[in-house]
C-alpha cells in the first residue's frame, strides 16, 4: 500500500468538505473493495476519509410503503433485520450471501453501489426492486445511476446517504458464485411490484454490469412461476466470458437463477 | 496433560500458542537496524534485461542499496542447484539451465528477482522497486509443455535444446509392448494433471543477519528443512561455511513441499545483509508467494492398459511429458521420475511396466514437489484407468481392483519398488462397507427422482513414504542422504529433552514425538520438550516431508531411546545392586521385577548427573544420539469411495459422502492422523473440482490471486468418514508408514471416478469446474469438457 492520509468523518456535510481539500481523495465505505485494491498498489488516493462512522448513514426504516436503508448499514446488518426479512426476504438473502462473515461486517450497501462491481450483489436488487438512491446532492432511479462496469451516475465528491426500497409483493434472489471470489457469477432478483409489475435483474453475467431481461419479465406478468421462465435464455453476445464460465456457461445460469428466484418468491 | 503413549488422542501440546497468537513465525522477529528488502521482479515472461537504471531509486528516502544480479554474480554467490541427477534413456545428464538469485540477462519467468532494493522500512523499500527502471526486450514466450517441445519454439536455454530437460525411462519396453500385442484388451487414456499453487498460509519470509565482527551469518527461515537449507546455502551458493552459517525455521505456517526449497530471497537476504552491514528481512506478500513458491504437478500423460481375457492386467504404458517450468528447483528432476513412475504398479499385480517421462522447461514459475510430489500424479493416472478399464469390459470396478490386487507380501513389481506389507482387500472392505456400495443403486434412483445425478468412484491409492534408504536414492541420483537424526537429553530432574532433525510446520511433533516418550517411560508428556529447527541446537537433520518424519524421524528417536534406557537400567540395576536383566521400566518408574525395590525415572536421572554412585567406567549424565536410516520406502495404502450428486442444471458437483480407509501401519495419536487426512483430502479435492494455475499465452499467471485461484473452503468438502486398518510396517521398530501425503494423494481420482459415473461420461479433466461437468453432461458436448 502507498501511504496515505486518513480522515474520520463525522457528518455528510463533513465529509464533502474534506474531500473538496483532498488533492485526490477516496471516500471510504466498509472498504471491502477499496483497501484490497490499495494494498495491491493498484490504487493510491492521497487521502481515505471514512463515512462508516457518520451516524446519519447508518439504520434500516420502513415508512410510506418502502423501507430506507441508510449508505453505512453493512450486509450483515441487512441479512439479519427483522423488516428487511420480513418486506424484502429477497433482499435479506442476498445480503447474506455477499462474500464471508467479514465481509459482510465490514462491507455496506452505499459502498457496494458506488463502486458497481459488475459481479457484485446489490445492483440486481436496486434495479428489480425500483429503489431510489439518495444523494448528499440530489435522487436517482437505480436504473440511472447504475451506468456501466464500475461506472455510476455519481459525480466524484458525491455521496450516497440512503437507498430507498418500495415494498414489493415478492423478491427474491438466487446466484451462482464464482468458486474463487464468491461474487455471481451470475445472480438474478425477481420482484413483483406491488402494482404487479415484474421486474428480473441479472447482476454477474453482462459485460455493462446489472441488466434487465424484459421477456422474463413479460413471461412472469402473465404467469408466475418457475416454468414461465425456464424456456427462456438470454443472448450470450454481452455476457462476461473468463476462465471461470464462458457467455454460454453464463446464459444458462442466467435461466437457471432465475427459475429458482422464482420458485424461491413463491 | 499425563501420561500419553501410543494410540492416544492427545490434544496438542502446541496449540495453545497457535491459538492464542502466541505462534513465533520468521515475521515476528524484529532485530535491531533491520532494514527491509523488496524485489524487482520481471513482468515480462521471457526478456533480455538491456539495462537497470536503479538512480532513482537510490535517491528515495532511507534506501540503503539496490543491488542487481551483476553484483551478486561478482561477488561469487552461486547459481541455484538441482539436488538430483536424472539421466536420460540415452545414457546423457540432464540438461540444466543457469539459476541465478537475482537474474541479470535474460528473465524467463513473470516474477523472477532482477533485483533488490534495501530500505528502512517495507513501504520505502517497496515504492523504491517500483522506481527502479529496467529496460526489457521481449522475447516470445512459451507457456504449454506440447508447444515448448515443437520444431520453432521460443528457447529458453542454451543448455537444453527443444527445451527438453530429460527424457528418461523405467521398466521393460520390450517385454511391455509384447504384453499389448498379446493383449484381449487394450484401455487407452489421456490424463491432464492440473498444475497447482501451494498456498501455505503464512508466506515465505527471510531475516537475514552478518555479523561483521564474527563474520557469522544467522538465517530466520520458513524451511521445512534448515540444516539441508544451511548445507545447500554454504556448500553450493557460497554465502558462508557451514560453521558461520546458523539457519532458524521457527514456527513455520504451513509448508507441502514449497518450503522444502532454497530460493532466490533467501540467498540475496543473506548475501545483502552482509553488503550492506545491517540485517534484512523479506516477508513474500500474496501475490509474490503465487508467482514465486514452486508450483506442483502439471503432467499430461498418454497410457494404455493391457488386460488379458479373464480381466487380469497383463501391461501398462505410459508416455509423460511434465512441465518443470523456467528452472529446475531443487528436487524437481526428481517428482515425475523416481517419485512418480516407481509407483505406477498401483496395488496391482502388474507384470510389465513401461514409462517414458519427458521434462521440458516453459516460461512459467518452476514447478517442483507439492504435497505427494508424484504420487498423486501416479494415482490419479493408475485409478483412472482402472476404473475406466472396469467400465469398458463390464465388471464392478470393486470386484476389478480385488481381481488385479497384489496378494502376497513382499512384492516387487517392475518399476524398483518392492512393497513390505499390506492388506488391499481389508482397505477395500471396509470403504465399500462404509459407503454401503450395495446400496448405491438405490440411492442412484432416489437422486434422479430429485433431479440429481448421482455417482460412486472409487481410488486405491499406495504411495512411497519415509522416504528412504539413502545408498538407494543415492544410486538414483540423489544428492542427499535421507537418513533422520535424533538426540535424547535426560536433565538431573527427570525432564526429558529431544532435538530432532525433523521439522514441524504444523504436524503436531512437539505432541507425538512426546507421546513417544510418555510411552516408553511412563513420564508425563509435560516433561518433554521437543526441540527442532535451529541448526546451532540440532546437530543435523534432514528435515520434514515426504510422509517421513513418523517413519524416519521419530525412529531415529527410537533408538537413541534404546541407548537411553539401556544406559538407565544399568544405572539402576547397579543402585538396587539388581541384575540388569530385571529391571523393568512401568509408570516412570525402574524396577527390579519380582521385588517391591523401585527407583523414579527422577532419581535413576539425577543419580546419572551427582555420578557419585555409577557402575565401574561408566561415563556421568544420560544423553544419547543417533541416526536412522531406514532398509526401505514406506507403503502406506488404502481405499477411497466417493459419492457426488451433480446438478445437471448448473453441473455443480456435490460431495455427499467420502469415505476413506487408510492404512498407516501403527499410528501414535489417531486425532493427529485425523487432521492429517482431513487437510489431505481436502487439497486432493481442491486438485479434482477447484484449483488450476492458469497461464494465458503470454505468460501471465492468471490466477495469481484467490479472485481468481478457487481454494477449497469448509462448505466445498462433506464431514469426511475416516477408517483405518493396521498391517505393520516391518522396516521400522514403530510398525509406521506415514499419513502426511495420502488424503492429496488418493483423493482427486475418487472425485473425478464419480462424476464420470454420474454423468455417463468418462471425459473430464481436472478441475471438475461447474461449466465443464455442466457440458460434459449434456450429449454432443463431451469432448468440450476435456
Amino acid at each position: 500500500m502507498y501511504e496515505t492520509t486518513y480522515h474520520r468523518a463525522g457528518s455528510v456535510a463533513d465529509a464533502a468538505s474534506m474531500m473538496a481539500s483532498a488533492e485526490d481523495g477516496k471516500y471510504l465505505g466498509g472498504g471491502q473493495t477499496l483497501l484490497p485494491t490499495m494494498k495491491q498498489r493498484l490504487a493510491a488516493p492521497t487521502d481515505l476519509i471514512d463515512l462508516a462512522k457518520i451516524v446519519d448513514l447508518h439504520g434500516i426504516s420502513e415508512a410510506g410503503g418502502a423501507v430506507v436503508i441508510g449508505a453505512a448499514t453493512t450486509h450483515a446488518e441487512v441479512a439479519s433485520s427483522a423488516v428487511i426479512n420480513s418486506k424484502l426476504p429477497g433482499l435479506a438473502t442476498l445480503a447474506g450471501g455477499i462474500g464471508d462473515p467479514a465481509v459482510r461486517h465490514k462491507g455496506t450497501i452505499g459502498g457496494s453501489i458506488a463502486n458497481n462491481d459488475p459481479a457484485a450483489d446489490y445492483p440486481s436488487a436496486l434495479v428489480a426492486l425500483g429503489a431510489t438512491v439518495k444523494t448528499n446532492k440530489r435522487e436517482l432511479a437505480a436504473e440511472d445511476f447504475f451506468t456501466g462496469m464500475f461506472e455510476t451516475a455519481l459525480e466524484d465528491d458525491e455521496i450516497v446517504t440512503s437507498v430507498s426500497f418500495p415494498v414489493p409483493a415478492k423478491s427474491a434472489y438466487s446466484k451462482y458464485p464464482n468458486p474463487a471470489s464468491r461474487y455471481a457469477m451470475a445472480g438474478v432478483f425477481v420482484a413483483k411490484g406491488a402494482d404487479d409489475s415484474v421486474k428480473v435483474a441479472v447482476t454477474g453475467a453482462g459485460q455493462d454490469g446489472v441488466f434487465r431481461v424484459g421477456e422474463m419479465e413479460s413471461a412472469l406478468s402473465s404467469n408466475w412461476s418457475p416454468e414461465a421462465v425456464a424456456g427462456i435464455s438470454v443472448s450470450s453476445d454481452n455476457l462476461l466470458s473468463d476462465i471461470h464460465g464462458s457467455a454460454a456457461y453464463r446464459a444458462n445460469l442466467v435461466t437457471v437463477m432465475a427459475k429458482r428466484a422464482v420458485a424461491a418468491a413463491g | 496433560m499425563g501420561v500419553q503413549g501410543i494410540g492416544a488422542r492427545a490434544l496438542r501440546k502446541e496449540d495453545k500458542r497457535f491459538i492464542t497468537g502466541k505462534g513465533r513465525y520468521t515475521d515476528d522477529m524484529v532485530l535491531p537496524r533491520m532494514t527491509y528488502a523488496a524485489f524487482v521482479r520481471s513482468p515480462h515472461a521471457h526478456a533480455k534485461i538491456k539495462g537497470i537504471d536503479a538512480s532513482a531509486a537510490l535517491a528515495m528516502p532511507g534506501v540503503e542499496a539496490v543491488l542487481t544480479g551483476e553484483q551478486l554474480v561478482g561477488d561469487g554467490i552461486g547459481n541455484l542447484i538441482c539436488g538430483w541427477m536424472i539421466h536420460s534413456k540415452d545414457g546423457s545428464p540432464m540438461n540444466m539451465g543457469a539459476w541465478r538469485a537475482l537474474e541479470p540477462e535474460t528473465v524467463r519467468f513473470v516474477g523472477q528477482a532482477v533485483a533488490v532494493v534495501i530500505a528502512d522500512t517495507q513501504g520505502q523499500a517497496r515504492d523504491a522497486a517500483d522506481a527502479v527502471v529496467v529496460d526489457y526486450e521481449e522475447l516470445p514466450a512459451v507457456v504449454d509443455m506440447s508447444a515448448a517441445m515443437a520444431p520453432g519454439a521460443p528457447q529458453l536455454h542454451p543448455e537444453a535444446p527443444g527445451n527438453v530437460i530429460y527424457d528418461w525411462e523405467i521398466g521393460d519396453e520390450a517385454a511391455t509392448n509384447a504384453a499389448f500385442d498379446s493383449a484381449a484388451h487394450v484401455t487407452r487414456l489421456d490424463i491432464t494433471n492440473n498444475r497447482l499453487v501451494p498456498n501455505p498460509m503464512e508466506p515465505r519470509a527471510a531475516l537475514a543477519d552478518y555479523d561483521t565482527a564474527e563474520e557469522h551469518y544467522t538465517l530466520y527461515t520458513t524451511s521445512q528443512n534448515p540444516h539441508v537449507a544451511r548445507l545447500v546455502l554454504s556448500a553450493f551458493y557460497n554465502v558462508a561455511p557451514e560453521h558461520k552459517l546458523r539457519v532458524i525455521a521457527p514456527d513455520v505456517g504451513g509448508g507441502f513441499g514449497s518450503k522444502i526449497f532454497i530460493y532466490p530471497e533467501e540467498i540475496v537476504a543473506l548475501w545483502a545483509s552482509k553488503r550492506v552491514g545491517r540485517p534484512v528481512k523479506w516477508v513474500s506478500d500474496r501475490t509474490e508467494a503465487f508467482l514465486t513458491d514452486a508450483h506442483g504437478r502439471d503432467h499430461k500423460t498418454e497410457a494404455e492398459l493391457a488386460l488379458d481375457a479373464n480381466n487380469k492386467i497383463t501391461g501398462f504404458r505410459v508416455k509423460t511429458v511434465a512441465n518443470l517450468g523456467a528452472y529446475m528447483s531443487l528436487f524437481s528432476s526428481s517428482v515425475p521420475t523416481y517419485l512418480y513412475a516407481t509407483l505406477l504398479s498401483g496395488q496391482y499385480d502388474i507384470p510389465n511396466i513401461h514409462c517414458n517421462v519427458k521434462t521440458v522447461y516453459t516460461n512459467t514459475t518452476p514447478v517442483d514437489a507439492y504435497r505427494g510430489a508424484g504420487r498423486p500424479e501416479a494415482t490419479f493416472l493408475v485409478e483412472r484407468i482402472i476404473e475406466t478399464a472396469a467400465r469398458e469390459v463390464g465388471m464392478s470396478p470393486a470386484e476389478f481392483r480385488r481381481k488385479n490386487f497384489i496378494q502376497a507380501f513382499p512384492h516387487q513389481t517392475p518399476v524398483i519398488m518392492c512393497y513390505d506389507a499390506g492388506d488391499y482387500n481389508a482397505t477395500l472392505d471396509a470403504a465399500l462397507k462404509a459407503i454401503d456400495y450395495d446400496g448405491f443403486p438405490a440411492r442412484k434412483s432416489e437422486a434422479a427422482s430429485r433431479g440429481k445425478l448421482r455417482g460412486l468412484g472409487l481410488s486405491c491409492y499406495i504411495e512411497a513414504c519415509g522416504i528412504a534408504p539413502s545408498a538407494a536414492v543415492g544410486s538414483l541420483g540423489a544428492g542427499v542422504g535421507l537418513w533422520e537424526s535424533a538426540e535424547v537429553r535426560v536433565n538431573p530432574v527427570g525432564t526429558i529433552e529431544v532435538l530432532t532433525g525433523s521439522h514441524s510446520h504444523g504436524q503436531g511433533h512437539e505432541t507425538t514425538f512426546a507421546q513417544l516418550i510418555s510411552e516408553r517411560f511412563g513420564v508425563d508428556t509435560d516433561a518433554v520438550s521437543i526441540v527442532h529447527g535451529d541448526t546451532d541446537k540440532v546437530q543435523f537433520g534432514m528435515g520434514t516431508y515426504g510422509s517421513r518424519s513418523g517413519a524416519v524421524g521419530m525412529s531415529a528417536i527410537v533408538k537413541a531411546l534404546d541407548k537411553v534406557e539401556a544406559k538407565a537400567k544399568k544405572i539402576a540395576a547397579h543402585l538396587m545392586e539388581a541384575s540388569e536383566g530385571d529391571i523393568q521400566i512401568e509408570g516412570g518408574e525402574l524396577k527390579v521385577a519380582g521385588t517391591d525395590k523401585k527407583l523414579s525415572f527422577t532419581e535413576v536421572a539425577l543419580a546419572a548427573y551427582t555420578a557419585h554412585n555409577l557402575p565401574e567406567g561408566m561415563e556421568p549424565g544420560l544423553k544419547e544420539g543417533a541416526f536412522y536410516d531406514p532398509s526401505n520406502f514406506t507403503f502406506p495404502a488404502g481405499t477411497y469411495a466417493c459419492e457426488v450428486e451433480v446438478d445437471p442444471d448448473t453441473g455443480k458437483t456435490e460431495i455427499v459422502n467420502f469415505v476413506a480407509a487408510d492404512d498407516f501401519g501403527k499410528v501414535i495419536n489417531p486425532m493427529i492422523v485425523e487432521g492429517q487426512v482431513h487437510g489431505g483430502l481436502t487439497q486432493g479435492i481442491g486438485q479434482a473440482l477447484l484449483e488450476n494455475a492458469a497461464y494465458d499465452e503470454n505468460g501471465q499467471l492468471v490466477t495469481a490471486s484467490y479472485m481468481d485461484y478457487a481454494m477449497p473452503r469448509a462448505d466445498d468438502v462433506p464431514s469426511y468418514n475416516l477408517l483405518t486398518t493396521e498391517t505393520i510396517c516391518p522396516g521400522n521398530p514403530l510398525g509406521m508408514k506415514g499419513c502426511g501425503e495420502a488424503g492429496a494423494i488418493g483423493s482427486p481420482p475418487a472425485v473425478i471416478n464419480a462424476i464420470t459415473d454420474a454423468i455417463g461420461n468418462n471425459h473430464l479433466s481436472m478441475p471438475a469446474t461447474a461449466e465443464k461437468v455442466w457440458l460434459a453432461a449434456q450429449p454432443g458436448l463431451s469432448q468440450a469438457a476435456e
